[in-house]
Order: structure tokens, then sequence, then C-alpha cells
């Protein structure tokens, strides 16, 4: 059985605009997928339907046999666990430390006050540490999330998403706002998760290269449609026009 | 494309310009006001002041009692603030569309913040003083009522400001409400909650001679006893006093600005 299911979905925030037009599509444990496509084809919202940070409007998603759409709030909160989010701008608490924010992933296996009083095992503690130290950024467990540099908190981004001890991580432009070095860095990482520890990853890139590099499979995305789904070695340039439309292409990729 | 932007501007700045020129003529000629008239009389005036408004050696007795209706003052206005941070908190959270519970609230804490600001402070001291009369309670709740409005509407604007991003995050991972608004939001936006604080605590000391007039409560009291009385010694004292106290008032929390941000 696969780890997710999508069946028929259509999103629209406004009732005269569809954003998302009858996706289907099923992705597998272990897999490393890309979701590519001009900005405004709606790769953000297919994320965030998936772990129902927005609400669907027609069809189903299935996370393992759960029903994404009709879950009760517990069952949801409990589902978000089974899912990390990794964002374009980290989305870190800024004035926190780094440990702190990484301990937040927790929050989701805790009781309301335990997370309050920021009640951790020595267990969650010592498994925090050892993130930090695979991600490369241990020496800045005590420093302040603004202090680091862009690279440095989508690492903590990442460590973040792990300590869910997540299923599935769901990336959202996850280094459209880094350099180059930085951007191999996190890619190299967000690999690493699922060659490892056979965690999937969906990524939402606007990099065609960087999705070619990285992924097994991309999934092509325009106005809200898929228009390419399958393996990478076969998105060949005519494909990639037709996921982009002809002449943004180049503008894109620069 | 641009040049026709550059253009668009300088042109409504000239109308701009025409209509605030006209406007004013307009407002001058409507309510009497003569510019030169004013600025004439202005000599005189600083005269009278010069003369009249001098601190004496005799005055500086009455000091102790300004003293001590100054620190009630203060004191009335610090509670004031502080008792209405704790309520534009939660309407403040209620209201911020990142940390609402839903949108009938959000309205609801909107609503009632925009009558409490849009109502001056003074107007809110008249009110109140019809139903509980001259005493230091109206003052108490004029400032409280004013307070709220504003507070509420700034914590609106830094929770969505300061926190948005990291609430997405959290509520992803499966963090409860509570749990986001303890762990991202406050420990994000306290600094500048407070610095708000802050600001409201020192324009509520200036407000409260104001209400103090109208309620009969704290320096403002004080202030309009010797006004009616025409000592004006006095008054210039009192005036004198308030001004050193706002001044160390805004130093102060300048200082705590610089430590907590
Ligand atoms: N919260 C929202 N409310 C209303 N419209 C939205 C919202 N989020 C995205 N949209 C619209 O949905 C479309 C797809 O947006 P998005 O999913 O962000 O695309 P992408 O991530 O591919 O750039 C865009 O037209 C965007 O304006
Ligand atoms: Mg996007």
């Amino acid at each position: 059985m696969s780890l997710l299911k999508v069946v028929g979905l259509d999103k629209s925030y406004h009732s005269n605009f569809r954003v998302l037009t009858d996706i289907n599509f099923e992705v597998d444990t272990g897999e490393f997928v890309s979701i590519i496509g001009p900005s405004g084809a709606g790769k953000s919202t297919l994320l965030r339907c998936i772990n129902r940070m927005v609400e669907v409007n027609e069809g189903k998603i299935l996370f393992g046999d759960l029903d994404v759409g009709n879950l009760s709030k517990k069952a949801l909160r409990k589902l978000r666990t089974n899912i990390g989010m990794i964002f374009q701008h980290y989305n870190l608490v800024p004035r926190l430390t780094v440990i702190e924010n990484v301990l937040h992933g927790r929050f989701g296996y805790k009781t309301t006050l335990q997370g309050i009083l920021g009640k951790f095992t020595e267990k969650e503690k010592e498994h925090a540490f050892f993130l930090l130290e695979k991600l490369g950024i241990s020496d800045h467990a005590y420093k302040r999330c603004d202090q680091l540099s862009g690279g440095q908190q989508q690492r903590v981004g990442i460590a973040r998403a792990l300590i869910q001890e997540p299923k599935l991580v769901l990336c959202d432009e996850p280094i459209a706002s880094l350099d180059p070095n930085s951007s191999k860095v996190i890619m190299d990482h967000l690999k690493a998760i699922t060659s490892e520890l056979n965690i999937t990853c969906l990524v939402n890139l606007h990099q065609v290269d960087v999705a070619i590099n990285y992924s097994d499979r991309i999934i092509g995305l325009n106005q809200g449609e898929i228009v390419f789904d399958g393996p990478s070695q076969m998105l060949t340039e005519g494909r990639i026009n037709s996921i982009y439309g002809t002449e943004t292409r180049q503008f894109i990729t620069v | 494309m641009n040049d026709i932007m550059i253009r668009k501007r300088k042109w409504q700045f000239t109308i701009f310009l025409i209509i605030m020129i006209a406007a004013t003529y307009a407002s001058s000629i409507i309510t009497d006001f003569n510019a030169l008239h004013g600025i004439t009389t202005f000599p005189a005036a600083l005269y009278w002041i010069f003369s009249n408004m001098l601190i004496s050696q005799e005055t500086l007795t009455r000091l102790p009692s300004i003293l001590d209706k100054l620190l009630e003052t203060i004191f009335m206005s610090i509670a004031a603030t502080t008792t209405a941070a704790v309520i534009s908190m939660f309407l403040g959270l209620m209201g911020s569309t990142t940390t609402r519970v839903n949108r009938a609230f959000s309205s609801l804490a909107r609503f009632t913040a925009s009558i409490s600001r849009n109502i001056p402070v003074v107007a809110w001291a008249l009110i109140l003083l019809l139903s509980f009369g001259q005493n230091s309670l109206t003052g108490y709740l004029a400032l409280f009522v004013g307070s709220i409005g504003f507070l509420t509407r700034v914590f609106i604007e830094t929770i969505d400001e300061a926190s948005q991003s990291s609430v997405e995050a959290l509520r992803a991972t499966g963090a409860t409400y509570f749990q986001i608004v303890n762990k991202a939001v406050i420990p994000q936006c306290l600094p500048l909650l407070i610095s708000w604080i802050l600001f409201m605590i020192e324009t509520n000391i200036r407000s409260a001679t104001l209400v103090g007039i109208l309620t009969g409560t704290g320096i403002g009291y004080t202030f309009d006893l010797y006004y009616k009385s025409m000592n004006y010694n006095v008054v210039a004292l009192v005036t004198f006093s308030i001004v050193i106290t706002v001044i160390i008032i805004e130093l102060l929390s300048n200082y705590i600005r610089k430590v907590i941000l």
C-alpha cells in the first residue's frame, strides 16, 4: 500500500478561481519526489492540503489508511506528528535558541500543559543534540536563531521536522532563499533523509536542474493541473516547456 | 512605465499641496483665525508667562503635597495601563488573523478596540463622570478604556507581523493552540509588547493630568485648584514637576527598551 494517495483533489480559495484541479498521484515510502512548476501553479497549496493546513474542496487524500479530510481534531494532530514540514523562510521563532526551536517539533506528542511547561525527556534532548550534530550545527545549539545564516536556519528547520520522527517530510521551496553553496548543503541533507532514514520527501522546487539532479521522480504542475508525472530522466526539454510555457523557461532557471 | 509612475507621483504631490493650502485658507476664514494677529500677540503672552509663572521660595513649601498627588497620578496611570494590557493581550490574540480562534471573535475584538480607540480619552472621562461621579475610579476607568483601544490595535499588528510564519510551522507539527501561543507567539512578541506598554504608560501619565482636571483626581486636580484660585506660582511648580516626571519616565522606559530589545 502506498504511503500517500491523492485522488481527484480540487481546491479553490475563492469560489470563482480554481487553484488545483483534479490532482491524482501516489507516493511510496522512501521516494524522493519533486514538484515543479511556475509560481502560482499551486505547489504550496498542494503541500498544505496534504497535512490539512488548508481545507480541501473535492477529492480525497489518504495517508496510509487515514482519510485526511475526515479526521477529528485529535486525529489530525496525530497525523501532523507524522508529517514534517520545511519552509522557504524557515519559520523558526527567531528570538529563541536553536535547541528550543528543534524541541518545538515534539509538541505534537505532548499534552498542552507539558508543552507550555517545556517538559522534555532526556531522550528527546539527546535526540535533538544528535540531530544538530548530524546537521553540523551543534556548536550553535544555544545561540538565538536570528544570529544564524540562512543555511544554518534551514538546518534547524530540518532538525525540527526530523525530531517529529515523521514518515513524510513536505518541503516548500526549501532553497529558494539560499545561495548556491547552502542550497547544495540543504539538498544533500534532504536527500540523506530519504536514503538513510527511509523517510519520504515531497519537495517543491522552482529550479528544474536541482529537481532533476536530486529526485527519483518529478511532478510538473501548471495552473493547478498535473502536466507531467514520471522519472526524472523522462523530463525532456519539450516537457519542461510544457510545464513552464516556452518563454518564461529561461527566465526561471537563471 | 516607470516614467509614467514618476509623473503620476508628481501630479499627486502637486494636487495634494494645492488641497492643503486651500484647506488651511478656508479653515482660517471659517474660524476667523488670523495668523498675523496670532503671531503679534505672542510676545505679550510670553511676557505674561514669565512674569506670573515664577517658582518662588514660598511655593516650594507646597512641593511635598504636589509630589504626593503626582505619585498618585503615576500609580493610577501604571495600574490603568497594566490592567488594560491584560485585557488587550486577550483581545489581541482573538483579533489577530494569525492567532484568532474564529472570524466572529476576531471581528468582535477589533470592533471593541475600535470603539474604545475612536472616542478620545477626555470624552471617556466625561461619559464615565456621569455614571461614576467625581472620584479616582472614574479617572482610572477613563485611562483604562482608552488604553484598551490603542494597545489592542498595536498588539494585533505586533502578533501578526512577528509570529505568522512560526505559528504556521508549529501548527504543522501538531502543536496545540496554547502551546503555540505560549511557546512561539509570546516569546517572539514580548519585548515589543512591553515596549508598547511602556509607551502607553508615558501617554497615560500625560493624559492623566487632563483627565484629573475633569474627574477631580491626582495632579490634574491640584493643577485645577491653584489655577482657579489664580495662584500661578504654584501652577508653574505643578507644570514643572509634571514635565520633569514625564521626562524621567521616558528616559526610564527608553532604558528598559534598550535592555529588552
Ligand atoms: N491563502 C490564500 N488565499 C487566497 N488565495 C491563495 C492563497 N494561497 C495561495 N493563493 C492563490 O493560489 C494560487 C496558487 O498559489 P500557490 O499554491 O502559492 O502557488 P505556488 O506555490 O506554486 O507559487 C495563486 O493564484 C495564489 O494567489
Ligand atoms: Mg509557493
